[in-house]
């Protein structure tokens, strides 16, 4: 296959080909972390921007490593240290950045389609590391990567995604990105949060996990996210965990080989117990080694391809 | 390696057959194991895709010939280039793999084609990172000329005399899917 796209906006828009290439580009990188030098010259002289309108730690971190692993150069921007305090707009921020002859962006804001509004605006490559409710795309493939390197393929996997559908960019990453890799997926949580208009998207839609937990091959518990809820949308914690939380007590109707996932950070005694994230089942933390080797593989292609 | 492929052209002349690069390599074999008296410290490491190959019918033919089981791994060349971004098709990367540690040990580099080196120099680059071997050696199926970088073969299968626009195709059952041979190609 050969790779054309300078950006990476979401899995919407990828071909099932294009992702197995993704991840075995990944596969390559993922060897590199299991050397003495970690360290490869493919993006020497690049120079890359962590855009990050929105706060996260991991993601940019991550995509800080893996840049430092292509021997890319990194600057961090932050949305309080950035002039869109002072007023300045997201594309002059962006053109000013290009000014200084950026070659990747990766760009995590609070709004839908910001991304895709810098892409076709820049000559840089710009990759999506989050845009409001709309995509987390490397999140999506990390959770594809870990999932296929752990039970050897991804078709004909039970995907069971649990938590707030409705505001979560990691869900709908992972949505087309796994019915495009031939995955059965079933969403479960509140209807408030996980509305029956999901099923136009290729996927099942249930309300009682009890019901779906012992056919799961896989289940991936999205964090609740504390600053994003109101309350005619959720139920409050305490009765959020009664209902959907992986307790101790409904881990054991997993099947033995079903994996268990976060996106992470973890409210720990929330949707997941301590018992289960720290269990045997659970690859919560291959999660993140493995981040780290779908954002090399995202910045090989989109930032080493010819412009 | 890339470089050197191409499907279809005017005239092609054969260089090779199947008979041909069979005693070329079992000749190499011969040659490896006569540079190497301690043959348990060789490690054969191919770059992809033909040089895995070839590597793996070395390590058979020095057993035949040795006894000795010579351990052989791959070596990816494609993150260690230095013209990623220059080119129109991005090298696609493949998993690397060497036996480890390789103090004490001699990594012998295994490709098809040898040509203008820079392929070679992104090997040895990517060898460093896996450790430091006590020596490094270079064997080539073809050698057809045109470094452009200091490097040489330690063990050739046939020195090939080229033009610059000429193109030469290895084929290699295992890999392509049809019957061992070397190609020429003429514009």
């Amino acid at each position: 296959m050969n790779w054309n796209r300078k950006d990476l906006l979401g899995l919407r828009e990828l071909s099932a080909e294009e992702i197995n290439f993704i991840l075995e580009t990944a596969d390559a990188f993922k060897q590199v972390g299991t050397r003495e030098i970690k360290k490869v010259p493919a993006l020497r002289g690049k120079t890359l921007i962590n855009f990050f309108v929105e706060p996260s730690t991991r993601t940019r971190t991550s995509f800080e490593l893996a840049a430092f692993r292509l021997s890319a150069d990194v600057i961090n921007i932050s949305a309080s240290t950035s002039s869109l305090t002072k007023g300045e707009t997201l594309k002059d921020t962006a053109r000013n950045l290009e000014a200084l002859h950026a070659d990747i962006l990766i760009l995590r804001h609070s709004s839908a389609g910001a991304p895709q509004f810098l892409a076709q605006r820049l000559k840089s490559s710009v990759i999506n590391a989050g845009d409001g409710a709309h995509e987390h795309p490397t999140q999506g493939l990390l959770d594809m990567y870990t999932i296929r390197e752990k039970r050897g393929n991804i078709r004909g996997l039970h995907v069971v995604i649990v938590g707030d559908i409705l505001f979560s960019r990691v869900a709908r990453s992972n949505i087309f990105g796994l019915t495009k890799m031939g995955a059965r997926v079933t969403l479960v949580g509140p209807s408030t949060l996980v509305p029956r208009e999901f099923e136009k998207l290729g996927v099942s839609v249930s309300h009682k996990i009890d019901e779906v937990l012992p056919d799961a091959d896989v289940v991936n518990l999205l964090r609740i996210q504390h600053e994003r809820q109101r309350k005619e949308y959720f139920p409050g914690i305490g009765e959020y965990t009664t209902l959907f939380g992986l307790t101790k007590e409904r881990a054991k109707f997993l099947k033995p080989d079903c994996l268990v996932m976060h996106p992470g950070p973890i409210n720990r005694g929330v949707e997941i117990d301590s018992e289960v994230a720290d269990g045997l089942q659970s690859v919560i933390l291959d999660q993140v080694t493995n981040g780290l080797a779908v954002r090399m593989a995202v910045l090989y292609l989109c930032g080493g391809i010819a412009t | 390696m890339n470089e050197n492929e191409h499907t279809a052209s005017p005239t092609r002349t054969p260089i090779m057959d199947a008979e041909a690069i069979r005693r070329a390599l079992r000749r190499i074999a011969h040659e490896i194991i006569e540079q190497n008296a301690d043959l348990r410290s060789v490690v054969l490491a191919g770059i992809p895709l033909r040089g895995v190959e070839i590597a793996r019918r070395l390590g058979e033919f020095i057993r035949e010939v040795s006894k000795v089981e010579v351990e052989t791994g791959t070596i990816d060349v494609a993150m260690h280039r230095d013209d990623v971004g220059t080119r129109p098709e991005l090298p696609v990367v493949h998993v690397s793999n060497l036996p480890l540690p390789l103090e004490h040990r001699t990594v012998i580099i295994v490709d098809d084609v040898l040509f203008t080196g820079r392929t070679v120099r992104a090997a040895l680059d990517a060898i460093s990172s896996f450790g430091r071997p006590a020596r490094i050696q270079l064997a080539a199926l073809i050698d057809r000329g045109h470094r452009e970088l200091p490097i040489r073969a330690d063990y050739v299968g046939k020195n090939l005399p080229t033009a610059t626009r000429e193109q030469i195709q290895v084929r290699l059952q295992q890999i392509d899917n049809e019957p061992d041979a070397v190609w020429l190609f003429k514009e």
